[in-house]
């Protein structure tokens, strides 16, 4: 069986894929047949046929237990098996949120154990578990600081500043807040202009929101001037937790002036990525922050654990109280590393991507060439020059056996390859990487054409991305769809 | 290379006046090329009254949109259906069957003020030099 | 002791940093100004593999867990019976993993599963497209709002108040973030304004029975205003789907579909929607095409309409969605298939009803609607509802949720498939007894 059949493909009827018991009680009477179904089109595959269909799926797809994921801003470390299996534990897993309290004491327990441990490792003082991914983190960050300015009398901040180098969801979340982004440059070390800041930064701004270290994976020096700065002319200073795998058991965001920060408890606290999700992204802030926290929050009133929400909260995020199935390996993690163990990993990680970026600086341009922190931005312009673009280059390092490094982000580097290698990589592992660009690179330079027409090996090759935008098919169809 | 009798915009569109005051518009080969392959035309509702230098619709690529904008006041008469159909002749031929909107021209001496293409193609030289 | 996900060993930094041409790693830390660097972190000690099993144990026995009291609690989270393969299916590393499926060639195992989904919750919302999911079902009805007043250009949204509490107040956070009103609408008195973006029912609704849903689509349509329903999607195995009564747009929690409740997350934001509406629809979606060698393959579509391209015009700023749990979804709803989930929702109705006939011939307990229900009813109790649930949960059974403060004495009480005949006789002989 290849790939391209579909579930109405192995569909007959009669099949199904699941046992059922029967009705045990008396069946009552139907409702009036205007409210019921006439026809369910489902398809009707046996077990057998499902588990080999998925499983022959499983089998296409690259995951972080097949090999290497380079992929900057997203680090992709392994998830360890033990924090799976706890996340599994019944107890854990059939638990209702509206069963009584007093019932589901050990998971307020650990929500409220993991709210203490995120705030010290940032070096906050509150934290929401509530937002359930990064971009509902810095959505709920961007909605209190619009609240905290609101409460003060001030109307007249509308603006978000925002690094050039800022990801996609800063102004997508600014909008969604009803707020404009304006972009402050960076310099030629690639840190913040701050000249430029300085004549931005006025009582229009509400905030700067800044990636630390930043999308270039450098750390930026001025923290502290750029903090005072914008705290001195009124405004707010929010972080973007994406890169904290830099920085754990080091550094502090709280002593670097950040009011808020949200964390991606899919990323650095080693939940698996899910093929895009489940995440979770909690914010943590200052005490100044504090009563503009999402709901619910989880409080300890002597030994009882209770649900409390913020005096001046800006609302619920969700039915419930967040991905707390995400929130289990996260916790798991934390209490299996320590704050020593937090620290060996940041250094393993900033010690990786130095090594990257040490070894593959002859063959491809490195923009910034400083040390860096947990990831490495290269530019593939070398390569552009012999009319091979960093496209071709990651469709290449497919065909080693790697998935490529986040590609073309930053805008503001030119065919940007943004390689973040985690700490759960061997020197191995890396240097087989290495290897692998060094001919990629060597290729450019005198076999173009096998990278511009890779990937060779994978399951399929590079796909028609405008014939599927122009002509959109997104589902298959199963008998004929009633008119309303 | 850009047609002699058309007149263009720094944001890359043309038009092409037509008898009786009317003009067709369209994005130039530079435009397209920057795009990529087009996939979706957003284009507006024939009769809707457009201003010079206002958006009017959008041109999506795989990978990114573009805003499109008007040369010229006037109302629209016409919309490329062939183009809405198969955004790739766009690509393929945007000064021909890749137009985009027909317009009736409210103030047709606001063609005046806009590049020749002698203008255009130093225009365009430029931005190839600088990239 | 080493850790055993950190495979760098002492030998390996002292080469790397040779390499790299820096004595220590603190020196790779020097663009951190000093004031900053080396703080203390208070955390407890590490904990081994087998310490930690314990621990997380000890504190799992904490929680009361479904599986071993009987469960009447509902109001948006369900416990219904997964079949084994699908926690066999979404355990394979290759899924569980993986990252999101931007690099489509070596994720076709991602892309196609998704596409059996979008195909599989179109089927059984009948609607014509779906992404590939967003967050939960209250922040999909809260995107479906903002969709909404995109496409008609309008800055009002109405909420018929029998929708879920919990849903209003997310929705409330959304719209607020863009200063749109929001208008609680009583059954009775629908009239929409002109300038109403959507109207947002629930169906059945927070309570459990059904709406007279046809008005309701008629009233929003005639002021131009979108029709949006949230749905247990496991009712649409028995019931009349949105798309056959006119909705534009369905939001609706997928958490019963093939997953476990995991206290309210994560859960699942089925999104389906009209053909017309598909370029103003927020998150993911993935699309069928060929390679160059002409073999079908499937992709990421129309990320023009997301943050990373978009960006302030971005139909929406998510980017992780549920992805796993939608997968769950789709194996649940491929191995229930045409039968299987019309079974599953017959058990429910049946059951429930069974329960609610008992029940309301109690002495001092009534049904409080006499619309036609699902299987969820809202039954008035002789005393505090909350009273009733203490004597329950020490007879080993969870009670329905308390919404006295809602209406008086209530309580919402749920039935579903895992539910059997000796567990509802149980209740309703308790329920007698206090």
């Amino acid at each position: 069986m290849s790939h391209h059949y579909l579930l109405p493909d192995i569909s007959r009827p009669g099949r199904i894929g699941c046992s059922l018991p029967p009705l045990d009680v008396t069946p009552a009477e139907l409702p009036p047949k205007e409210l019921l179904r006439q026809e369910l089109e489902l398809p009707e595959v046996s077990e057998v046929e499902l588990v080999r269909y998925f499983t022959f799926l499983s089998k296409l797809n690259y995951g972080v237990d097949t090999g290497f994921y380079p992929l900057g801003s997203c680090t992709m470390k392994y998830n360890p098996k033990w924090h799976e299996d706890v996340a599994r534990l019944p107890g854990f897993t059939s638990i209702h949120p509206y069963q009584p309290i007093d019932s589901v004491q050990g998971a307020l327990q650990l929500m409220f154990e993991l709210q203490e441990y995120l705030a010290e490792i940032t070096g906050m003082n509150a934290t929401s578990l509530a937002p359930m991914a990064g971009a509902q983190g810095e959505l709920a960050s961007i909605l209190m600081v619009k609240a905290y300015h609101r409460a003060r009398g001030d109307k007249t901040r509308k603006k978000i500043l925002v690094p050039d180098s800022a990801h996609g969801t800063n102004p997508a979340t600014a909008a969604m807040c009803g707020l404009e982004i304006s972009s402050v440059p960076s310099d030629d070390e690639g840190n913040l202009d701050l000249k430029e800041l300085e004549s931005m930064m006025n009582e229009e701004v509400a905030a700067l929101t800044l990636t630390l270290p930043t999308t270039l994976g450098l750390f930026d020096p001025q923290i502290g001037e750029i903090s005072q700065l914008v705290h001195e002319r009124g405004g707010l200073l929010c972080g973007d937790g994406a890169n904290l795998n830099s920085l754990m058991g080091k550094v502090k965001f709280g002593d670097l002036g950040f009011d808020c920060v949200q964390l991606n408890l899919h990323k650095t606290f080693s939940a698996p990525h899910g093929g895009g999700g489940p995440g979770s992204g909690p914010v943590c802030v200052k005490s100044n922050l504090a009563d503009f926290l999402p709901s619910p929050m989880i409080a300890k009133k002597g030994k009882e654990y209770t649900f409390t929400s913020p005096a001046n909260s800006i609302g619920s995020l969700g039915a419930a109280y967040g991905n707390f199935g995400v929130m289990v390996k996260a916790y798991a993690y934390i209490r299996s590393l320590g704050a020593e163990g937090l620290k060996e990993v940041s250094e393993n990680a900033v010690i990786n991507a130095n090594y990257i970026k040490e070894k593959l600086k002859g063959y491809y341009h490195l923009p910034y060439d400083r040390i860096c922190m947990h990831e490495v931005v290269f530019s593939g312009k070398r390569q552009k020059a012999k009319g091979v673009k960093t496209l071709d280059i990651a469709k290449r390092l497919l065909d080693y056996g790697f998935h490529p490094p986040t590609i073309y982000f930053p805008l503001v580097v030119e065919e940007a390859i943004m390689i973040e290698p985690t700490e759960t990589e061997s020197k191995e592992t890396l240097d087989a990487f290495i290897d692998a660009m060094k001919e990629i690179a060597r290729d450019a330079e005198e076999n173009p054409e096998i990278l511009r027409t890779a990937p060779h090996n994978t399951p399929v090759r590079r796909l028609d991305e405008a014939r599927a935008a122009r002509k959109p098919d997104l589902r298959w169809e199963m008998g004929s769809r009633q008119d309303y | 290379m850009n047609p002699k009798e058309y007149k263009y915009t720094p944001e890359h569109e043309w038009i092409c006046p037509e008898p009786g005051g009317k003009g067709r518009i369209g994005i130039t080969d530079y435009a397209q090329s920057q795009l990529g392959d087009i996939v979706y035309l957003d284009l507006p509702a024939p009769g809707t009254q457009v201003e010079q230098l206002g958006k009017i619709g959008e041109i999506e690529s795989v990978k990114a949109v573009s805003d499109l904008f008007t040369p010229v006041s006037g109302k629209v008469l016409e919309i490329n259906q062939t183009a809405i159909d198969e955004p790739q002749v766009v690509n393929q031929d945007p000064y021909g069957a890749g137009w985009l909107v027909r317009l009736e021209l409210s103030k047709p001496s606001q063609l005046d003020a806009l590049m020749n293409s002698d203008e255009y193609d130093e225009l365009v030289a430029k931005l190839r030099e600088e990239s | 002791m080493p850790l055993p996900y950190l495979p760098n060993t002492d030998a390996d930094r002292k080469t790397m940093l040779q390499e790299i041409g820096v004595s220590s790693v603190d020196e790779l830390f020097q663009d951190v100004p000093e004031k900053f660097r080396n703080v203390q972190f208070k955390l407890p000690p590490p904990l081994s593999e087998l310490e930690l099993k314990e621990e997380l144990r000890q504190l799992s026995n904490r929680n009361a867990n479904l599986d071993d009291y009987v469960c009447f609690l509902g109001a948006g989270y369900y416990r219904h019976f997964t079949p084994s393969i699908v926690a066999h299916i979404i355990s394979r590393s290759e899924f569980y993993t993986a990252y999101t499926p931007y690099q489509a060639e070596v994720s076709q195992g991602t892309l196609q599963t998704i596409y059996e989904y979008q195909s599989l919750v179109c089927q059984l919302t009948g609607m014509e497209v779906s992404n590939a999911g967003m967050y939960d079902g209250s922040t999909a009805a809260a995107e479906a709002a903002l969709m909404a007043c995109r496409i008609t250009g309008r800055g009002k949204v109405s909420v018929l108040s029998t929708v879920n509490p919990r849903y209003y107040k997310v929705i409330d956070t959304y719209v607020r973030g863009r200063d749109i009103p929001l208008e609680k609408v009583e059954p009775r008195l629908v009239n929409l304004p002109s300038d109403c973006a959507c109207l947002i029912v629930q169906q059945p609704n927070f309570f459990g029975y059904f709406e007279d849903i046809k008005s309701y689509t008629e009233k929003a349509h005639e002021v131009g205003a979108l029709l949006v329903v949230t749905v247990d999607p496991i009712s649409l195995g028995m019931f009349k789907p949105p798309g056959h009564y006119g909705a534009d747009i369905v939001a609706a929690e997928g958490q019963a579909l093939g997953n476990p409740i995991s206290l309210g997350g994560p859960g699942l934001g089925i999104f389906t929607c009209r053909k017309e509406y598909l370029r103003q629809m927020p998150g993911r979606i993935v699309g069928k095409t060929v390679d160059i060698d002409g073999r079908t393959g499937y992709v990421l579509i129309l990320s023009t309409r997301e943050q990373h391209i978009r960006r302030e015009r971005a139909t929406s700023n998510i980017c992780t969605n549920e992805a796993l749990v939608a997968l769950a979804a789709t194996v649940y709803l491929a191995a229930l298939g045409k039968r299987g989930l019309r079974h599953v929702a017959e058990l429910c109705y049946h059951k429930a009803h069974y329960a609610a006939k008992a029940i309301g011939k109690l002495k001092g307990y009534s049904l409080v609607f006499q619309q036609p229900f699902f299987n969820e009813f809202v039954v008035r109790c002789p005393t505090a509802p909350s009273q009733i649930n203490k004597a329950l949960f020490r007879e080993g059974i969870i009670g329905g949720l308390d919404i006295s403060h809602m209406i008086d004495n209530c309580m919402l009480l749920c039935v579903t498939e895992v539910n059997t005949k000796q567990d509802i006789d149980k209740l309703v002989k308790i329920l007698g007894a206090l």
